[in-house]
């Protein structure tokens, strides 16, 4: 095994966690009621604190003395591996909650394989990571159900979000070469497991929401090799601008 | 002569920037003292992983100790992770009092609507209450209201 193999896994955990994080921000003051405001900016928080834990560790294992800091600012797109499904625009709320919730059903099983990992660390991550993410999967679920299964108009815009997401979802199961190492030193789980608690989760769910998987399965692909959509650019010149324009500032 | 007994009863002065009332030993975030390569050693883990408190917690140790004439070093760990058994008999006291409600022994059900955990008031003790927001003003609270005093209050959750 290679660190490097390691390392762009592990790159890939804390990318997902900052790149979301980063997109739920932006509904700081924005939320459609105060409580929901609040829920999703904790719900950031946590995700941010995941990514700094993940992204040191990466640091750790690249060996070039780079901290969570040094990733997160100093990268381009282009060396962003997240997910294509977390960088999409926050749209209305119902698309907020569907993008949220068709992750937390994925990271919820994924963390709890990765407690088991042999790589001492990563279980650590994952035990520590575990106890929220079961809240914010609880948390989406309910909403999903809440407005799929609500008026009109929440139905309709629930169903609008899946139609829009669901071309995202594969994605999430990239594996490469590499992790196939991995995966047989018994330090992260095969990608196949996680998609079968994965379903088993986002179809009951969206099942009691009234909600129809849409029936074209084309899939899009690329953020795992750093091929990004448009809108991770925008993202990232958010995200980045104090250190690009003040570099190495400190507050 | 600096002991462990010392280190820990100055590091009993030092407070949850959030919750004041509350000690990093009584919250269960002090996790050791010792004193390993000519240095002491404080250890500390996370109540959540984005709590925006921890790096004050561990500037607000240093300094504490650093008043006393010692230097040392502070280390973050994440596993075990934190869990609300660990917050102290007098920390769930000190919580009551100052009209956050302590964590109930039950972790709030996974299972998709289910009854919400009783939390009875801090400031009433009735136990009609309801939860407004899992999640609070911080991570680790969620928000509630009395339904007879009306008093909306804080509920430190319960974390297992």
């Amino acid at each position: 095994m290679k660190n490097e193999d390691l390392y762009n896994y592990v790159l890939r955990l804390g990318d997902d966690s900052l790149i979301l994080g980063q997109r739920l921000g932006e509904w700081c003051g924005h939320g459609p009621i105060l409580e929901e405001d609040i829920a999703m900016t904790n719900i950031s928080l946590d995700l941010i604190g995941q990514a700094m834990s993940l992204l040191d560790y990466a640091g750790v294992l690249d060996g070039q003395g780079k901290d969570h800091d040094a990733l997160a600012f100093l990268r381009f797109e282009n060396e962003y591996r997240n997910a294509l499904l977390l960088e999409q625009p926050n749209g209305d709320f119902a698309n907020t909650m569907m993008r949220q919730f068709l992750f937390d059903a994925f990271r919820k099983p994924l963390y709890e394989k990765l407690l088991e990992s042999t790589d001492m660390q990563i279980a650590a991550i994952a035990e520590k990571s575990l106890k929220e993410t079961r809240y914010h999967l609880k948390h989406t679920s309910e909403w999903v159900i809440r407005l799929g299964d609500g008026t009109d108009e929440s139905h309709q815009r629930a169903q609008t979000a899946l139609d829009l997401l669901w071309r995202y979802t594969d994605e999430l199961f990239f594996q490469t070469e590499e992790d196939t190492t991995l995966i047989s030193l018994g330090m992260v789980p095969s990608m196949s497991e996680i998609k079968a608690e994965w379903s088993k989760t986002v179809l009951s769910v969206l099942e009691e929401a009234t909600l129809v998987i849409p029936t074209n399965n084309w899939q899009f692909e690329g953020g795992r090799r750093g091929m990004h959509s448009e809108h991770l650019g925008f993202l990232l010149a958010d995200l980045q601008y104090m250190q690009r324009a003040y570099p190495n500032m400190k507050w | 002569m600096v002991t462990k007994e010392s280190i820990l009863s100055w590091l009993d002065e030092v407070c949850d920037p959030e919750i004041p009332v509350l000690s990093l030993a009584d919250l269960g975030v002090l996790r050791g003292v010792e004193y390993l390569n000519d240095e002491w050693q404080i250890t500390i883990t996370p109540t959540y992983s984005g709590c925006p408190a921890m790096k004050t917690m561990e500037d607000d140790i240093l300094l504490k100790l650093k008043e006393h004439g010692v230097e040392a070093k502070v280390h973050l760990v994440l596993s075990p992770a934190w869990t609300t058994d660990w917050l102290s008999e007098s920390g769930r006291k000190k919580l009551k009092d100052f009209g956050i409600a302590p964590p109930e022994n039950e972790v709030d059900k996974s299972v998709l609507f289910a009854a919400q955990t009783v939390v009875p008031c801090p400031r009433c003790n009735s136990r009609e209450t309801k939860m407004v927001s899992q999640f609070g003003s911080t991570a680790c609270k969620a928000h509630y209201q009395c339904l007879i005093c009306s008093e909306p209050f804080d509920y430190f959750k319960c974390l297992k």
